[in-house]
Order: C-alpha cells, then sequence, then structure tokens
C-alpha cells in the first residue's frame, strides 16, 4: 500500500458539483502532478466533510484544516503554501484564526464516523472499517428476537422527529406471522432545515444499507425500500450503486452467506410532499397513491404496505443499528442521556459563525450546540431566538438555551426534538415574519384530506399575512391561536397538529412583538 | 413514445409516480399530458381519476406545458431568513414572470419550493437538477446568464 | 373473530364487539356524537374532525368514526373542550363554503347546516375564504358546485369503491384540494355514467341533479301542449317520507291526485311500461334459451347500467337485451299508440317522466331515442325535483284525496311495481318467461332468493322443458362487475356463461335506492322503500305482466306481438362503445336496430 503524507478530502456534494467539482480535481491533480507531489498527496473524493463552506470545501489530513470556496485560480497557490511550504493558506481557511475545529474534538460520531473519511463509492473501503460485520452477525450469530432485544436495550429512539423507540417499533412486527413483511426506509426529509439523512446517506450509504439490512432479519421482512425524495439525486446515485455493490458481494441477493435468509433493498423516489414524511402517507405514496396519511389504528407495523406488516424507519435511526449490533447496546448508551441514548445529528443553521451539521450527544444544551460546535453568534450578531426541529418546532428565546436537546427534555416544554435542525436568528430579526415563514410553509404542504388542517392553515397564513402588515389586531392573534389549538386536538395527523407549536412558542415568548405590530 | 417509457417498468399501480417522473423528464416541455395519462392509464389499468389525483397532489409533476429549464426556489424558512424573497423579486424581474409562469422565449419557468435540503447553504434554488446555493441577487444574473448563454 | 368488549360511553357500561368503531357502538346505544363526513353505509374518510371524543389514556381526542372500540375504552362523547372543538371547526367549514342556504337545492337536507344550527356556531367566526369556482353544469344529469363542496369525500368513496365508475378524484392539495373529473374536462367529459349516488351521498348542495323543472312548469301552463306524465315504480314509495307519512308507504293515488292538481294533462304510469318490458325482454329471453346461445341475457332498464356497460364492457354489449327501458318504452308509445288513440298531434305531446334517476335526463337526451319521430321523452324530473314541484304548487301531500290516474297506459301489475327494488326485474320475468316456456303458470311466484340487498344474488328455477334457469341478481356497480367479469371470463375459458338470465341495476337497492331520491337516505331506508312495493305487490289483483289487460289491448290494436316488427321498432335500441378516459362514443357495439 501506498504511504501517503497527507489526504485532501474534497467533498462531492450538490453544492461542490455546481461549483464545478470535476473540474477541479482534475486541476488539483495536475498542480499536484506539476510539482511532482502525486505520490506524497492523495486526492479523496468523498461526502460531506462536516461543516458547510461556500463552494468546494476541502480537508486536510491528518493536519485538519478546513478550506472553503477554493477556485481552480487558487489552486496553485494552495499547493505551493500548504503542501510545498508546509503553511496553510489562511485566506481560504474555513475559520482563519484556526482556532475553531468544528469537527473531531467535541463530537461522538456513530453514524457519521465515516463521512468525509471514507470512498462513499466504494464497498471496500466500507469493508475496510469493520463495514458489514454487524450485518453477518446478526445474520449468522443472532436470532432475530435477540435482535430485536439488543436494540430495544440500547434505548434507541426514532430520530425521524417523534422519537419512538426503536426496539419497541420492531418487537411489534417480529413476532408477526406473515406471507410477506417490508422494511420501508423513511428518507424523505423535508422538515425546513434538515438535511442529516442526506449527509448520511451521501457519506456512508452502505451504513444506512446495513442497517436495513440488520432490521429486515430482525422482523423477517425479505424486502425494503428506500423512499427518497426526487431531489436528493446525489444519493439515489450512491445508494443505487451501493446495492449494486451489495449484490456483486453477495452480502444482498438470495440465501445470504448462506443463511438461508434473502433479502432486497429498492429504491423509490417521491414527488414533493413534505406530508410523505408522515410514515403513513408515505405508505400511500409508495403504493402509488396521493399521500394522504391513513388512520392509525392498525399501525403500520401491523398492517401496512400493501397491508403487510411493515416498520417504517428514518435513515438516522437505521444507521445507528449496526453500531449497536456490532458493539452492543452497552456501549451504545454511554452516549446521551439514560432516557435518550446515543448521539444525535444536529443541523444549525442561520446567523452563526459556522453553520453546519454536527454528532454529539443526546442531551447536550442548546447552548453548547451554538457555541462550541458552531462557533457561537456570527460576529456582530446577538442571539435572539432559535427555531428547533424545524417548521414543526418551536421558537426557543435565549432564557431556553439552557434547555437538554433531547426528546425527553424538550417534551418538557411542550417543545419538540423534532428532526434535529436549528435555526438560529439574531436580535434584528421579526419573530412575526419567521412565523408568516412556517406559516406559509405549512399552507403549502398540508395535504388536504381534512377539513382543520386544510382549511385551518389557509387562515393561519391569511391572519399572520394580515398581521404582518400591521394590518392585524390583536384579537385576530388570539384568533390565530385558537384556530392552531382545534387543529392541534382535531387535525387526522401530525402537520395539521403542528403549527401551534411555533404560534404558541413565538406568542408566549415574543408577545411585546405581536402587541407592538398590531398597535399600528 | 409514451408506451416505450411505460414498458420500462413492471405494469404495477406502485410504478406510477417513477413513470410520470420519466414521462415529464423526458418531455421537452417537462409536463404531463393528458395523453400521455391515458397511455399510463391503460398501462397500469390504473384509472385516469386517480393518475390524475396523484398528479396534482405532488408538487414536482406539472400538467401544464413548462419552459426548458425549471427554476425551483426554496421559500422555507432557513431560506426565508437568509433573503430568498428578495432572490425571488429578482427572479420575477429578470425573467418578467410570476410564479407558476414562463419566460416568453419558453426558457425559463419559475416556481417555489419547499426545503430542499441544501438550508447550509441557503437561500437555494434548483435549476432542473442542479442545485445553487448561497444565492445573491448578483449570483442570479451570472446563473440565469450563463443558462442562457449555454442555450 | 369477533370479541366482546366493555367499554363505558359517558359512563354507561356497554358492550359491544370489538369490530365496531366507537361511533357505531354510541349509535348502537343511542348516544349521538355529532358528525359531518361520517355515513353509516361509507367507509368512513375520517376528513372532517367533527366526531371527535376523548377516550381515555389518549391526550388528544381521537375521532369516533374510525377509532375501533378496545376493551376498557373510556369515552367522553361531550365536554366543553370538544364542544368548543366542534364549534371551532364547524365555523372553519363554514368559512370555506358558500352559505346560500335558502337558495341552495340541499336547504332543510343539508348535514352542514343542521350541524350549524344544532351547535349554534357563530357563522362569522372567521372570513369566508371560498373561492369563486365555475359551476359544472357539462353533464345533462349531474351538476357539480365546488362552493358548496366541504371535501368530505363521500363522493368519491362511492364513485371509485362502491359504483367503480372512477369519474371524481381529489385533486392538488392543502387549501386548494377539491374534487374533480380528470383534467378538469367536467362530468360530461369523464367515464360519469349520470348514477348520481354522488347526489344522494353529498351531505351539502355540492352535487345536485340537473335542475329541469322551468321547463316543465313551461310545458304545463302552454295551452296548446298536451303534457303527459309517467312515474317510475320507485317514486311512489318515496314520497311518503318527505311529507310526514311513514317510511315506505305507497301514495301512487295521492301522487296521481297531485299530479292533476299540478295541471298535467294526461296522468299515466311507467309501471305499465314495465309491465310491457317483461313482455319484450322475456320474449327476447326465450328466444335466447330456446336457440341454444351459451351467453346470458342481461337486462337494460338501468341508464347508469347501461353508460357503464358501454364503457367498461361493451365486448358484452350484445348479450344486454336490446329493450328500451320502460321510461323509454313509455316516451315513444305517448308519441305514437297514445296520439292515435286519443287523436292528437304528436308534435303538441309532452313528454314528461318523474324518476328515481338522474341518469334518465341522460339516457332520454339519447340520439338514438326518436323513433316516434320526436325525442321520445322530453323532460326527466327525479323525485327530489317532483317534490319541489309539490310544495311549489302549495299542495298538501298528506292530505290530499286519493285519485286515480287516466285510463290506457296507467294500468299495472305486481310484476311492474317491483321493478323499483333490485331483483324485481328478475322476479317479474320470471313469472312470465315461465309461461312463455311452458305454457304453464307459475305458482310459487315470491322468487325470495333475488330479494333483499345482498349485493350478488344467485338463484336457480327448474323450468320443465327446459331445464334449470340459472339467474343472477348485482346492484351497485362494483357488483355488476363482479357478475360481468364472470361471464366475461366464462365466455373466454368455458365458452359459456355461468348465468342465462342476469338483472343489474346501477343503484345499490336498485331504483328506490336511485341517484334522484330524496336526500338523507341510506341503505336501510332504501330497504324500507322496497318492502314497500314489494308489499304493493302481494296485495294487487293481477301480479303477473303478461296478465295485464292493457298489455295485451295494445298488442291488440297497436303492435302486434312481443318482438314483433313494430315492437322491434319502437320498443327496442342498440348499443355503443365508449371511452373509459372521456365517456364520450368511440363506435357502435352493436347493429341499429332496424
Amino acid at each position: 500500500m501506498k504511504y501517503f503524507r497527507s489526504h485532501i478530502l474534497i467533498g462531492i456534494n450538490e453544492t461542490s458539483l455546481n461549483s464545478g467539482v470535476n473540474a477541479f480535481i482534475q486541476a488539483l491533480r495536475q498542480e499536484l502532478a506539476k510539482n511532482d507531489l502525486q505520490e506524497e498527496i492523495n486526492v479523496l473524493e468523498t461526502g460531506p466533510l462536516g461543516f458547510f463552506g461556500k463552494g468546494i470545501c476541502l480537508t486536510v489530513y491528518p493536519e485538519n484544516t478546513n478550506y472553503e470556496n477554493v477556485k481552480i485560480d487558487d489552486l496553485p497557490e494552495l499547493v505551493s503554501d500548504h503542501f510545498l511550504k508546509g503553511r496553510p493558506l489562511k485566506r481560504l481557511m474555513l475559520d482563519a484564526s484556526g482556532k475553531f475545529d468544528p469537527k473531531f474534538n467535541y463530537e461522538h460520531r456513530i453514524v457519521l464516523r465515516n463521512s468525509g473519511i471514507i470512498d462513499p463509492e466504494s464497498i471496500e473501503e466500507y469493508l475496510g472499517t469493520g463495514g458489514y460485520e454487524a450485518w453477518e452477525k446478526a445474520l449468522l450469530q443472532m436470532q432475530p428476537m435477540e435482535i430485536v432485544e439488543e436494540v430495544k436495550a440500547s434505548g434507541l429512539r426514532g430520530r425521524g422527529g417523534a422519537g419512538f423507540p426503536a426496539g419497541l417499533k420492531w418487537s411489534f412486527t417480529a413476532p408477526l406471522e406473515a406471507e410477506q413483511k417490508y422494511v420501508v426506509v423513511n428518507a424523505d426529509e423535508g422538515e425546513p432545515g434538515t438535511f442529516k439523512d442526506r449527509l448520511i446517506m451521501e457519506g456512508d450509504p452502505h451504513q444506512l444499507l446495513e442497517g436495513i439490512m440488520i432490521c429486515a432479519r430482525a422482523i423477517g421482512a425479505t424486502k425494503a425500500w428506500i423512499y427518497i425524495r426526487g431531489e436528493y439525486k446525489l444519493c439515489i446515485n450512491r445508494l443505487n450503486l451501493a446495492i449494486k455493490q451489495c449484490h456483486e458481494f453477495g452480502i444482498l441477493g438470495t440465501n445470504i452467506f448462506d443463511s438461508g435468509f434473502d433479502l432486497d433493498i429498492e429504491i423509490k423516489v417521491g414527488a414533493g410532499a413534505y406530508v410523505c414524511g408522515e410514515e403513513t402517507a408515505l405508505i400511500e405514496s409508495l403504493e402509488g397513491n396521493r399521500g394522504n396519511p391513513r388512520w392509525k389504528p392498525p399501525f403500520p407495523g401491523i398492517k401496512g404496505l400493501w397491508q403487510c406488516p411493515t416498520v417504517v424507519n428514518n435513515v438516522e435511526t437505521l444507521a445507528n443499528v449496526p453500531y449497536i449490533i456490532k458493539n452492543g447496546s452497552g456501549e451504545f448508551k454511554k452516549y446521551g442521556t439514560p432516557e435518550c441514548t446515543g448521539t444525535k445529528v444536529f443541523t444549525i443553521l442561520g446567523d452563526v459563525a459556522h453553520p453546519g451539521l454536527c454528532e454529539i450527544d443526546m442531551g447536550t444544551t442548546l447552548r453548547t450546540i451554538i457555541n462550541e460546535y458552531a462557533g457561537g453568534m456570527k460576529k456582530g450578531f446577538k442571539f435572539k431566538a432559535a427555531l428547533v426541529g424545524g417548521a414543526a418546532g418551536v421558537i426557543l428565546p435565549d432564557k431556553m438555551l439552557d434547555v437538554k436537546m433531547d426528546f425527553a427534555s424538550l417534551n418538557q416544554y411542550a417543545a419538540v426534538l423534532g428532526s434535529g435542525a436549528i435555526l438560529v436568528m439574531n436580535e434584528h430579526q421579526s419573530i412575526v415574519d419567521m412565523l408568516w415563514s412556517i406559516l406559509r410553509f405549512f399552507r403549502h404542504e398540508s395535504c388536504g384530506k381534512c377539513s382543520p388542517c386544510r382549511i385551518g392553515t389557509q387562515h393561519l397564513y391569511a391572519l399572520i399575512s394580515k398581521i404582518r402588515k400591521g394590518e392585524g389586531t390583536i384579537e385576530e392573534v388570539e384568533l390565530m391561536l385558537t384556530t392552531a389549538e382545534t387543529m392541534q386536538q382535531t387535525s387526522f395527523c401530525a402537520l395539521g397538529q403542528s403549527p401551534i407549536m411555533a404560534i404558541r412558542s413565538a406568542l408566549e415568548n415574543f408577545k411585546d412583538e405581536f402587541i407592538e405590530i398590531t398597535k399600528k | 413514445m409514451y408506451k416505450e417509457i411505460c414498458n420500462k417498468y413492471a405494469p404495477t399501480k406502485d410504478n406510477l409516480i417513477y413513470i410520470l417522473h420519466d414521462i415529464q423528464d423526458t418531455h421537452p416541455q417537462h409536463y404531463i399530458s393528458e395523453e400521455a395519462v391515458e397511455v399510463v392509464s391503460e398501462y397500469l389499468k390504473v384509472p385516469a381519476n386517480h393518475i390524475f389525483g396523484v398528479l396534482t397532489f405532488y408538487s414536482m409533476y406539472s400538467t401544464k406545458p413548462r419552459g426548458t429549464n425549471i427554476i425551483r426556489l426554496c421559500e422555507s424558512p432557513p431560506c426565508y431568513i437568509k433573503g430568498s424573497d428578495n432572490i425571488l423579486r429578482k427572479l420575477k424581474t429578470m425573467l418578467s414572470v410570476n410564479v407558476g409562469e414562463t419566460t416568453k422565449d419558453g426558457a425559463f419557468t419559475l416556481e417555489l419550493a419547499a426545503c430542499l435540503g441544501v438550508c447550509g447553504n441557503a437561500p437555494v434554488m434548483m435549476v432542473n437538477d442542479d442545485v445553487y446555493g448561497d444565492l445573491t441577487e448578483e449570483k442570479i444574473e451570472e446563473i440565469i446568464g450563463k443558462i442562457r448563454g449555454g442555450n | 373473530m369477533a370479541k366482546t368488549v366493555n367499554v363505558w360511553l359517558d359512563g354507561h357500561h356497554v358492550e359491544v364487539p370489538d369490530t365496531m368503531t366507537i361511533i357505531e357502538a354510541a349509535d348502537k346505544y343511542g348516544v349521538h356524537i355529532p358528525r359531518l363526513c361520517y355515513h353509516p353505509d361509507l367507509p368512513p374518510t375520517a376528513n372532517c374532525g367533527v366526531c371527535v371524543v376523548e377516550v381515555s389514556g389518549n391526550p388528544t381526542p381521537k375521532r369516533a368514526c374510525c377509532t375501533p372500540v378496545a376493551e376498557g375504552m373510556k369515552i367522553t362523547t361531550n365536554s366543553n373542550k370538544l364542544r368548543s372543538y366542534r364549534k371551532t371547526l364547524t365555523e372553519m367549514i363554514l368559512s370555506h363554503h358558500d352559505v346560500k342556504c335558502p337558495t341552495c337545492s340541499a336547504n332543510n337536507k343539508c348535514e352542514l347546516q343542521s350541524l350549524a344550527n344544532n351547535l349554534g356556531v357563530n357563522p362569522d367566526a372567521l372570513p369566508n375564504i371560498m373561492p369563486n369556482t365555475p359551476i359544472d353544469d357539462s353533464s345533462l344529469s349531474i351538476v357539480r358546485d365546488v362552493t358548496k363542496c366541504i371535501a368530505c369525500g363521500r363522493c368519491v368513496t362511492v364513485c371509485n369503491e362502491v359504483q367503480t365508475v372512477y369519474a371524481l378524484t381529489f385533486s392538488d392539495r392543502g387549501i386548494h384540494a377539491h374534487i374533480d373529473t380528470a383534467f378538469s374536462n367536467g362530468i360530461a367529459n369523464s367515464p360519469c355514467v349520470n348514477c348520481g349516488q354522488c347526489t344522494v351521498y353529498c351531505p351539502t348542495g355540492a352535487l345536485r341533479e340537473r335542475n329541469d323543472l322551468d321547463g316543465v312548469w313551461e310545458a304545463i301552463l302552454d295551452p296548446t301542449k298536451h303534457v303527459v306524465v309517467q312515474e317510475a315504480p320507485a317514486i311512489r314509495v318515496s314520497l311518503a317520507e318527505e311529507f310526514g307519512m311513514e317510511l315506505g308507504t305507497v301514495t301512487a293515488k295521492k301522487m296521481y291526485a297531485a299530479l292533476r292538481k299540478i295541471g298535467f294533462d294526461a296522468i299515466m304510469d311507467t309501471n305499465f311500461t314495465a309491465d310491457l318490458t317483461i313482455l319484450e325482454e322475456g320474449t327476447e329471453c326465450v328466444t335466447k334459451l330456446k336457440s341454444g346461445s351459451k351467453r346470458p341475457l342481461i337486462t337494460s332498464c338501468s341508464p347508469g347500467w347501461i353508460k357503464f356497460m358501454e364503457t367498461y364492457y361493451p365486448d358484452l354489449a350484445d348479450c344486454v337485451s336490446t329493450a328500451k327501458s320502460p321510461m323509454s318504452m313509455f316516451g315513444v308509445l305517448a308519441k305514437t299508440y297514445y296520439t292515435q288513440e286519443h287523436g292528437l298531434d304528436p308534435a303538441n305531446i309532452v313528454s314528461v317522466a318523474i324518476m328515481p334517476c338522474t341518469a334518465k335526463k341522460f339516457e332520454a337526451a339519447r340520439p338514438e331515442l326518436r323513433d316516434s319521430g320526436y325525442q321520445d321523452t322530453d323532460f326527466v324530473l327525479t323525485t327530489r325535483e317532483f317534490i319541489r314541484m309539490i310544495k311549489e304548487a302549495g299542495i298538501d301531500f298528506k292530505e290530499i284525496k286519493e285519485e286515480d290516474a287516466d285510463e290506457g297506459m296507467s294500468f299495472y301489475t305486481g310484476a311492474g311495481t317491483i321493478f323499483g327494488a333490485t331483483g324485481g326485474v328478475m322476479e317479474a320475468a320470471i313469472r312470465s318467461a315461465y309461461t312463455l316456456v311452458t305454457g304453464e303458470e307459475l305458482e310459487a311466484i315470491d322468487i325470495m332468493a333475488v330479494r333483499g340487498l345482498k349485493g350478488v344474488k344467485e338463484a336457480t328455477i327448474p323450468v320443465p322443458g327446459f331445464g334449470d334457469l340459472r339467474v343472477v341478481v348485482a346492484h351497485g356497480l362494483s357488483n355488476a362487475r363482479i357478475v360481468m367479469d364472470k361471464i366475461r371470463e366464462g365466455l373466454a375459458t368455458t365458452g359459456e356463461s355461468p348465468w342465462h338470465f342476469v338483472e343489474i341495476m346501477a343503484c345499490p337497492g336498485g331504483c328506490v335506492g336511485g341517484g334522484g331520491q330524496p336526500y338523507g337516505n341510506n341503505m336501510a331506508m332504501r330497504a324500507r322503500r322496497g318492502e314497500g312495493l314489494y308489499k304493493e305487490d302481494r296485495n294487487l289483483p293481477i301480479r303477473k305482466s303478461h296478465h295485464n289487460p292493457e298489455v295485451t289491448r295494445i298488442y291488440e290494436r297497436f303492435l302486434g306481438s312481443p318482438n314483433s316488427p313494430l315492437a322491434v321498432k319502437l320498443l327496442h335500441t342498440h348499443y355503443f362503445e365508449r371511452s373509459v378516459n372521456t365517456g364520450q362514443i368511440i363506435k357502435e357495439a352493436t347493429h341499429k336496430h332496424h
């Protein structure tokens, strides 16, 4: 094996592809060759690097230097400075001070442990990290119910938003006698501000596949579907490639590892509907219908896809499973809180110094996440509020900065962890505007099936629009609240039940803004 | 032509969404016509009213002819607080269209989208399959100009 | 297997099977839960949210319409919170509704209106946001007004699941979600068969029949016109419920009196041509049986069924009787036989049919039904329109003195009257076909096997000299599909139909459950109306069509014999093949009958 002095990791994602990353890589290789460095410096195309910079971003190992917005024209200077002279090129560095390292100091990476390190398009590299060992163990050394028990013991809770214990969910389906059972992966990530699943799939598609396989074995499913939103082209391509590689390696298919177990995984592409993130709406969509949710009970675990028992899990949930099976639930429980074990991938956006994602222990406070992982507020800005959990989340003021970010802790404040999206607002931004944007989103995404949500989302949007223009009254602010309350109590699914959270938290914490604007 | 697209998929209802994507992607005007629905209906043995219901549910489908390039600007909260409304204004004036309309030359259709999952680079838009992030008004001019030039 | 579970309804302990939903259990024990989209005949769409109740152990209320009962469940159906949610919900629904109650066709019958009234809601709680969507009046039968629609989805369920017609669907989403035909082409350009079941189940006035009352009044008030009226079998049993009499009472003679008072010139009865149909169709059947044909004969009275057949089973059009429906037989005879008998000019005849049916409006307008030289039937009114007419004329229907119809084409037998219930045509046909084949009279004329509301009813009748006559009756078009698919399969595999004679009615329950029948009816009410007709049959002096003296007379004086060249010319028709997407004619499916 070749020894490289340094590795240049290049994040291949939709943004970098648009910035011409392919031509860039070619130019980089030429530049390295020109300086006779091609044997010393390795160029690696990889998935998300764990931070968000503009344009093409690079991480250089082992120095762990992050560059952003690097252009072809910068290459001679970069190669000469960093790789010949050995001093990082400050003007392109993500954090010019060099102190901030968003990635490896504090994080505990389980689902993102390979992201940005291995080539996601290479099964060999995944295998090289111990990949598919958990699958082999689950298939050859464990009984299905043992797998279920292990996942139960791990305390793993669904990472899609509601936080339902995954092992418990599996335990409803596993013992059922049925001709056909299914695993359905919810990769229809649509919560505003959330893109963790995209990064997990782009960065380490095999890990997700391995999680699916273990789940399928546990519940006795021979077919799994990944329902992925149509916009995630790169994920779709990488997952398709990964599935193909698994078939070539005999990891998927019939009689896997001579165990007698068959499994196939197939990808289904969505067509643009936020409500399809709801598991029964997703199933409807998979069947080729409008994505209207179904009434529960019966739950999908009993009667799901084509009326067969079906476990629907989020991408991040399943991506945790190989680690649990390989290392045991005890290892997993070392992270997080007793009630909410493990890690969580958060996406931090808005006016922080370093927007991006991080995978940290459940129960880390909002303050720590903002200060330690996102580098604090952007220079010159003060924290005002954070929208936590996406549109279906709550607006938290500064007095809530010390709330622990996990399902149980947030529930105490009638808030939700949701998908783990954190959108930070500065002191100049208007809560009324933010609420308007959230309610516009719900109006657009209501499926229109049930009256409270269909009509309610329209009224909420109309009311906040009027208020925002300074034409509303304080009575109309109250009307918004009662309308949203009735929606919460009577809507068919979580979509219509959600707008109350943003409205109530906005009114509770920032009532003055509403009083002010309705006085005009 | 529609029949050939259908033939690539097994004639089961769950392939409906795939077939519709394929038809729309391969049509130069990026839409699904009544004629196409009739062919799909016959192929899948799924009534046309069902297909119409599905077609109008999902935001990625169109039942009306569209431009060569589809612009889908994200208007969700993360993009909104990063100024997506200014970007929308810029696009509207630059292209002289309203949301949902197609430019006179048929080059662009302007649409709004819910979260595209690229919030790290808000504000974001997609033009066809390509994502453009960290949008500014200047960048919009550049992107539109480039696509126009490329055509 | 259903288990019995213990449930507490507002504190009262009840035992119910675990297959029930909360609303079913509550209805069973007389606990009223307010509701809007729920209908006992249909699977719940669970769209409106009005039926929410509190269930022990649940933080948020549950929909009673779709939540199954469970052991130990404690249900609260009324609380201040629930009342407030229901009120707000109803106010929301009203805010997206064109509230023009006094002029609405569903006024006083509207389920939203009565819910709003019962709950005492504030109609101005929220601004009205109903868009000004144009009315779809493309169809000859059915009008669709989206501004009155509350998107409960009953019509979509009825159209797609009960009737499998596939005309209506939900379209778009969010606040724009609404019910539509494919590509918004309008009902006339959809596979709609005009059965009108959507109008019967619609809780508001969003779906209704095309209003033809003005044309009828104009004709009545025009002294140069001679207006002849016929009433379908089901009409006489569907008026009582609307005028404070017991559901299912036969009010034929009050109906005649009311018609005379309204000003019709000649009061006749479709039951007469129902009897005539038996002679024409029965003869056709016997000829087919004797020829040894392996293909069945299928009834042709139901216009919804006929358009359905032309759309989905044109390959079996030759199996459908060529006999026109009783209404259309009457129509052609009113402008030939009747005018001849009375020395009238057919050009001055206006022929009006009162039908329990919306599809009859479409049938009347069929261009091929002009064998009199004129449009055979000029106007079709539904039961609902007729009721409005009675009310407009200020007639106290309950108290009106009974009168007879005018003589001639009004005399009918018990066989004619049971045409209005599912299985009735089959029973009437067997009563006469038996005689046509054997020359003897059938003694046991109550054919119980073909009565009742079972979706597909089979019977085998031993007929001496022929063998076993295998018959089947289907009502509701999803049941029709079951029968037709088996026939298609039988013909394709063994070359033989499983049955000799088939009755199909488009509407569940037959004509008593027709799409033009009074609002607010359900399967249980349809059954009661049907029982009314069977009761009338039992009490009539003549119960077999071939004993109808007026039928004998028309053959003697005018038609000759059943299936004579003149009978075929006037009383038989042919069929078309239609597009499954647009319902438009593609080509002829059977040969022109003359």
